[in-house]
């Protein structure tokens, strides 16, 4: 299959998928928006960055480019899409994904390795795992905090629509482990669909092991990724 | 600062005509410290800058050194210190886009920065305010465009209150094939401009960088700053790779000091040649611009290529594939670097001349007087906490998490550690990158100092099994015209030199600042190095101890005190201590040791000596109880920050013996254990500090200014 790394202006995180997707044996190209997606799309994911520079809000520009109509018409086909840190708010910009993600608590940008609880294994993001299990990835946004409206939060739970919430490394649900404030401690949730997701860690970035096993990152992003596979 | 009288007498005979308003702030700039090193320039003759592995030395944009047959890494170093204590955000940000671009323009694609920064004193809020801004812009800028930013270092010393430094380091990556100079090639080849249309900004910041701060100079020398547009430099970053790809390019330079009258004359001059440019054909921001604006304004985001003049619309579609203005301003002339504008000629003076004619300054130097022993005697236990709890020995974590320091997919040691390790797939190899300098040291001593700062690095690079490769050095000095500065920055260069040689690390390039003066008088000598070295696989011991190993101290035990944080926060004055006669084999011995398996922690001894180097290796899991022996003072053996030295922990010392051989002593510190605790005695004192202990006291910065 024929996976697409969307790759905007300000996209900087593009080669990073394609390095993760190569080793787990991935077909997948980099794909300049313009161009469109290829004929064969089997998957989509929308890498991290700062597309459009995060002029005007991030995520807000590239959400509007032509391509993402494509992107919505591919998943609501079935087809696997992941959008991962900038990915992420372009997807909630684009409203692939409820929510919107926003200046972090600190309102600094954190660079840093947090713990995950997988809360719905059902998913191609999350097949290798199993519910509740903790897994580690890194983060690297200023504005990654999840906002949501009370209702909508209450609509997402009730569809198991939470794929991850930030966690300690025992899996507790604390907010001394919530990096940047997100409600709900929420890191990625699904769009209508299943096979779609957004999240801010990087996954990408905790794929190859002669980096991930050497820095200490650990492998466990390979596992989110294996929805190409 | 306008051209001197007698610049332009010189000029005027040179040309034998009154020269133009264009050309006398051409001069002006070109012939510039900043541009010209015009005080440095007899004292750069000391490096060595030559060796095997260095493909392209001093003089371009950034230098290049092989790390395998096929494989080059660019290596290149700036200094941002006047625009960032003007605009510490917009200051430090273009930083970072000035050295990303010289990356661009050997071909390179830059996959990591360093940033060395120094500011006054922690406990002033003005100095907070510049190391808050600064770190924000590199932040901004350096996120942005995706390029991890791995290491560096920084220092709070009184000598920088009203003059911060901001020194940035790009590692690139490239080869043979794509290896591009800044030496244009034939006459007829166009010079076309790509990146961001040319505004106002930072007019004259050349020579705004050749003079000493005035009291005055945040709001009078605003004009002076640029304003960096990150996603430009990303979307420059992708089309130079494509042109690259494509073999679009025959050279290459980027506008950066002195703006288009810069990278173009000196472009032409490299090669020999002239060039006729038209200055109305230049992509303008705003209206009405004269010529002297065009040529000099230091807008950011541009890049000005030589081109065969087939290749134009190819280059021209990459351009707009990537949303940048692109501008056919010119060709390669056998003549004169000619510049008309609206069918005036402005600029008409050999490039050569214009590039390299500035004569040098010859300055008269005092040398440093030797420190005279005279040392405090503080309650040893208290003055643990105030070593290891200063911010200039303390955690850097709240600078660090702000970087990006893992887009790019190749950091392999993370910050916090002696020296980030880069994976280079292209090669299979591993990168280890060091760099800073430390202001105390160079302070008490500058060529004791300097060589102390050398060394340091290198022992960086050891600690995560690395030799070093290559150095560059960003050489940032006081007005030079004082005797006693100028003796001061002589004494740092000489330092640099002798190390590196000793060490065997050419020093490929680099980047000197003069004039960091202002009302609160000169900085200390600081020398800046970023070290690059190499070593098989991405794989290194740590500096937290595993817990269940023999502590080893590889390299003499202490030293003298002079340079030490120790006397910088007590008062008092001491010698510098003595460094290892032969480095590099102390420097491989540790390398060597760092590699064995049986190795679980390194860490060099460095800022806050011994006591500080054994305080970061403690976690909650694992601790160790150390007795220090010896005839010198307590203080000495806890505080003393003599380099060339490395802790290591290891299940095999008998291995570890051997492999350090006859280069360094080693001596047994003591058994690690699961207690979570050091326990540290010298002589009468015993220090006794919980994990906890330390990583409160270490995490001064950050509670500070959460």
């Amino acid at each position: 299959m024929t996976v697409a790394i969307l790759r905007f202006g300000g996209s900087n995180c593009d080669r990073d998928a394609r390095a993760a997707l190569d080793h787990l044996d991935v077909d997948a190209e980099i794909v300049w928006h313009e161009d469109g997606l290829p004929d064969d799309v089997e998957g989509v994911v929308v890498p991290g960055g700062f597309s459009y520079g995060d002029y005007l809000r991030a995520g807000a520009m590239a959400a509007r480019s032509p391509v993402m109509a494509e992107v919505r018409e591919a998943a609501e086909s079935g087809v696997p899409v992941l959008g991962i840190c900038n990915g992420a708010q372009i997807g909630s910009e684009s409203g692939l994904t409820p929510g919107a993600f926003t200046t972090n608590r600190s309102a600094r940008f954190q660079c840093e390795h947090v713990h995950l609880r997988v809360e719905n294994a059902e998913t191609p993001f999350t097949q290798v795992f199993e519910e509740s299990d903790v897994i580690s990835l890194p983060i690297a946004h200023g504005e990654g905090r999840f906002e949501i409206a009370d209702d909508a939060l209450a609509t997402l739970r009730s569809e198991d629509r939470v794929l991850f919430r930030y966690c300690d490394t025992d899996g507790n649900v604390t907010d001394a482990a919530n990096p940047n404030g997100s409600k709900d401690n929420i890191a990625g949730v699904l769009g209508e669909q299943e096979s779609v997701a957004v999240l801010m860690p990087h996954p990408e970035r905790a794929t190859l092991p002669e980096v991930a096993g050497a820095n200490g990152a650990g492998t466990d992003g390979a596992g989110v990724l294996a929805a190409f596979e | 600062m306008a051209l001197s009288d007698a610049d332009e007498s010189r000029i005027r005979a040179e040309l034998d005509r009154e020269l133009t308003d264009t050309e006398r702030h051409l001069f002006e700039n070109l012939w510039s410290e900043h541009c010209a090193y015009r005080s440095s320039r007899p004292l750069l003759s000391r490096f060595s800058s030559e060796g095997e592995r260095v493909v392209v030395g001093p003089g371009d944009d950034a230098a290049v050194v092989a790390l395998d047959e096929e494989t080059y890494l660019t290596l290149g170093v700036e200094s941002h210190n006047h625009p960032s204590y003007v605009d510490p955000f917009d200051g430090a940000a273009t930083g970072v886009g000035g050295i990303v671009r010289d990356t661009l323009s050997m071909g390179a694609y830059p996959i990591a920065l360093a940033d060395s920064l120094y500011f006054g004193d922690f406990d002033r809020e003005h100095a907070r305010y510049l190391f808050g801004g600064v770190v924000e812009g590199i932040s901004h800028y350096g996120n942005c465009i995706g390029v991890p930013t791995v290491t560096g270092s920084v220092a709070f010393h009184d000598g920088y209150e009203g003059n911060p430094l901001v020194n940035v380091a790009c590692l690139g990556v490239t080869n043979e094939d794509r290896l591009v100079t800044a030496a244009a090639k034939s006459v007829g080849n166009k010079l076309v401009l790509v990146g961001n249309a040319t505004g106002r900004d930072g007019l004259g910041g050349a020579s705004f960088a050749s003079e000493d701060l005035g009291e005055d100079a945040e709001t009078e020398d605003r004009p002076a700053v640029q304003v960096g547009d990150p996603y430009a430099e990303k979307l420059l970053i992708e089309a130079n790779e494509r042109l690259i790809d494509e073999d679009l390019i025959r050279a290459a330079r980027d506008l950066g000091a002195a703006g288009l009258g810069g990278a173009s004359a000196e472009l032409v001059a490299k090669g020999g040649y002239g060039a006729h440019i038209e200055l109305t054909n230049v992509h303008q921001r705003e209206p009405k611009m004269n010529a002297l604006e065009i040529l000099l304004a230091e807008s950011q985001e541009r890049m000005c290529y030589e081109v065969r003049p087939e290749d134009v619309d190819a280059v021209r579609e990459i351009a707009d594939r990537f949303d940048l203005g692109c501008s056919v301003i010119g060709e390669v002339t056998e003549g004169n670097y000619v510049c008309t504008f609206e069918g005036e000629t402005v600029v008409d003076a050999p490039a050569e001349y214009l590039a390299d004619g500035a004569p040098v300054n010859d300055l008269a130097q005092v040398e440093p007087t030797p420190q005279e022993r005279n040392l405090p005697e503080p309650d040893l236990d208290a003055a643990f906490e105030t070593v290891v709890g200063h911010p200039n020995t303390a955690s850097k974590r709240w600078v660090y998490r702000q970087y990006d320091h893992e887009v790019g997919n190749r950091t392999a040691k993370r910050p916090g550690d002696d020296a980030a390790l880069l994976a280079i797939h292209e090669a299979g190899r591993g990168v280890a990158f060091s760099a800073g300098a430390d202001p105390n040291w160079t302070d008490a001593a500058p060529y004791e100092g300097a060589r102390a700062v050398a060394l340091e690095n290198a022992t960086n690079l050891a600690a995560v099994g690395a030799r070093p490769l290559a150095a560059v050095d960003c050489l940032n000095g006081g007005n030079p015209e004082k005797p006693a500065v100028y003796g001061g920055f002589s004494g740092v260069v000489d330092g640099l030199a002798d190390m590196c040689r000793a060490l065997d690390t050419p020093v490929v390039g680099g980047n000197v600042s003069l004039y960091n003066d202002s009302a609160t008088g000169p900085v200390a000598p600081t020398p800046t190095l970023a070290v690059v070295g190499s070593k098989d696989g991405y794989d290194a011991p740590g500096t937290a101890l595993a817990g269940d190993g023999t502590l080893l101290l590889v390299g003499e035990s202490a030293g003298a005190l002079g340079g030490s944080q120790y006397l910088a926060s007590h008062g008092g004055r001491d010698a510098f201590p003595t460094l290892p006669d032969d480095p590099l084999a102390v420097v491989e011995a540790i390398a060597a040791v760092a590699n064995h398996e049986a190795t679980t922690a390194v860490h060099d001894v460095s800022h806050g000596g011994l006591a500080a180097a054994l305080a970061e290796m403690v976690t909650g899991d694992a601790g160790v109880d150390v007795s220090l022996d010896g005839d010198a003072r307590s203080d000495e053996l806890l505080f003393s920050e003599r380099p060339g030295r490395a802790v290591v922990e290891t299940t095999d010392p008998a291995a570890a013996r051997e492999a350090v051989g006859d280069a360094a002593p080693v001596t047994v510190l003591g058994e690690s254990d699961a207690s979570g605790r050091l326990s540290l005695t010298a002589g009468e004192t015993t220090v006794t500090r919980d994990a906890d202990d330390i990583a409160a006291l270490r995490s001064v910065i950050e509670r500070e200014l959460a």
